[in-house]
């Protein structure tokens, strides 16, 4: 908790998981990481720690938030919307669409 | 003369005088640069350092917008096993994510040894599925290669920690190369399964534990990881700031790997195709927090100014600066991130 609060992104609460997400599938360094986010969101890097702005963000993209809205995407729904958004492919996502036959014959 | 309280290595409070803070700063710097071979902190730095030690209030934080991203070793296993809060794993990602807000968070078993999860994988990967399905961060399955596992009783090779001492050199060597053998097959068959569950990593957790065989497995381990499932993210976590030479004479693509610094492990395991670099260096709990915490970050500036990959410093309990306490004093801790942030420039805690 302590580092979470002094000196990491927050998660969800923020674009904490979207910038971890480019570092462990790209290998991204921490500046580049956050650019190629922000840069997906329209916004600046700074702004990508700033939880009342990206509260906004997630509910309009769909990314989920610590506190979801009634009707909001949640889990695995807003993984896809991520996927979409950041040009990723994450794997929870990819053998859904496989488990659930969504990949078969373009549906 | 003022003075200022800050802590000893092993979490004790103590006043110490700016003077006395500057001198051990300093001597932090210099025994860093001296084992490691790596360039000194310049002057500015070390001024900007004892800033950061002696900052008012209890708790301090990075310049807005130097915010760093978080991943975790047993991280989903602090509030099960070790808070002993009966809660389902999987539930225990979710509070991490929605009221902890980690970046991220990888699921464990209690042994934390991928011998140990191999035999009862079936019975892991479940969890990791309900983690995929209900979790927006991303969530990394971990464990050890732990070396030590592999030798008898309970596992199948010698034991060189008892070969050694009897002068049996050569065995003691083939002992740990056998070992090697199968904590890669092990870590790489449950890395499969976990893949196959949806996880969107791969812990390999305080490699070089039982020394430069248990390093090496996790650098083959890596390699085969990639090579099976290019789409799978590994990060590979050192154990210690300087790799044991327990057989010696191992190497990885022509460089021999005990007796490297932070600086050169991170780029073996960029070669083995690692995403992310945890880095550690350990704290000597009879030295104080300015020394420790300067030591710290001699070492990590010089593996970030080298590093492709992002470097996610080890801060747990006895490493990165944070004192060996069981329950590690946020006044420290945050000051410890705080400078391995801004002047270490770690890319990830």
């Amino acid at each position: 908790m302590a580092h979470a609060v002094s000196s990491c992104m927050s998660g969800i609460r923020t674009a904490g998981d979207l910038v971890l997400r480019m570092q462990l599938a790209k290998s991204m360094k921490i500046d580049a990481a956050k650019q190629y986010v922000a840069d997906k969101l329209g916004v600046k890097p700074i702004d990508l720690s700033d939880s009342d702005l990206m509260a906004e963000i997630r509910a309009k993209h769909g990314f989920g938030r610590s506190f979801d809205l009634n009707k909001s995407p949640k889990g695995i729904e807003a993984k896809f919307n991520i996927a979409r958004k950041l040009g990723i492919k994450i794997n929870s996502v990819e053998l859904f669409m496989a488990r659930a036959g969504l990949n078969k014959g373009g549906a | 003369m003022s003075e200022f309280f800050t802590r000893m290595g092993d979490g004790a409070g103590v006043y110490m005088t700016a003077e006395e803070i500057r001198e051990d700063i300093l001597k932090g710097v210099k025994d860093a640069a001296d084992r490691g071979k790596v360039p000194e902190l310049t002057q500015e730095e070390m001024d900007y350092l004892y800033q950061i030690i002696t900052m008012p209030g209890n708790i301090v934080g990075v310049e807005r917008g130097r915010e760093v991203v978080s991943t975790s070793d047993s991280g989903s296993c602090k509030i099960t096993y070790h808070a002993n809060i009966a809660m389902e794993r999987s539930m225990a990602v979710l509070v991490s994510e929605k009221v902890l807000g980690a970046d991220s968070v990888d699921i464990g078993n209690m042994d934390y040894s991928y011998k140990a999860v191999k035999q009862i994988v079936h019975n892991e990967t479940p969890v990791m599925e309900l983690a995929q399905l209900n979790a927006v961060m991303p969530v990394l399955y971990g464990s050890m290669p732990n070396l030590g596992l592999y030798t008898k009783p309970d596992g199948p090779v010698e034991n060189w920690s008892e070969l050694l001492p009897l002068a049996k050199i050569s065995e003691a060597r083939a002992a740990q190369e056998e070992a090697v053998e199968h904590a890669v097959r092990d870590i790489v068959f449950v890395a499969g399964e976990m893949y196959e569950a949806g996880a969107d990593g791969i812990n390999l957790d305080t490699c070089g534990a039982s020394g430069d065989a248990d390093f090496l497995a996790g650098l083959l381990a890596t390699e085969k990881i990639k090579e099976k499932y290019p789409d799978l993210g590994v990060e590979f976590g050192a154990a210690g700031e300087f790799v044991l030479g327990m057989h010696g004479k191992l190497e990885y693509d022509g460089t021999k790997i005990a007796g490297l610094y932070p600086h050169k492990q991170v780029k073996l395991a960029e070669k083995a195709g690692a995403n992310i670099f945890g880095a550690v260096v350990n704290t000597n709990t009879n030295m104080s927090f300015p020394w420790n915490i300067a030591r710290t970050v001699t070492f990590l500036k010089a593996c970030t100014a080298v590093a492709t990959i992002p470097v996610h410093v080890n801060v747990g309990m006895g490493v990165g600066g944070i004192p060996m306490s069981e329950i590690p004093p946020i006044d420290v801790v945050t000051r410890a991130d705080k400078a391995l942030i801004e002047i270490g420039k770690a890319d990830g805690l």
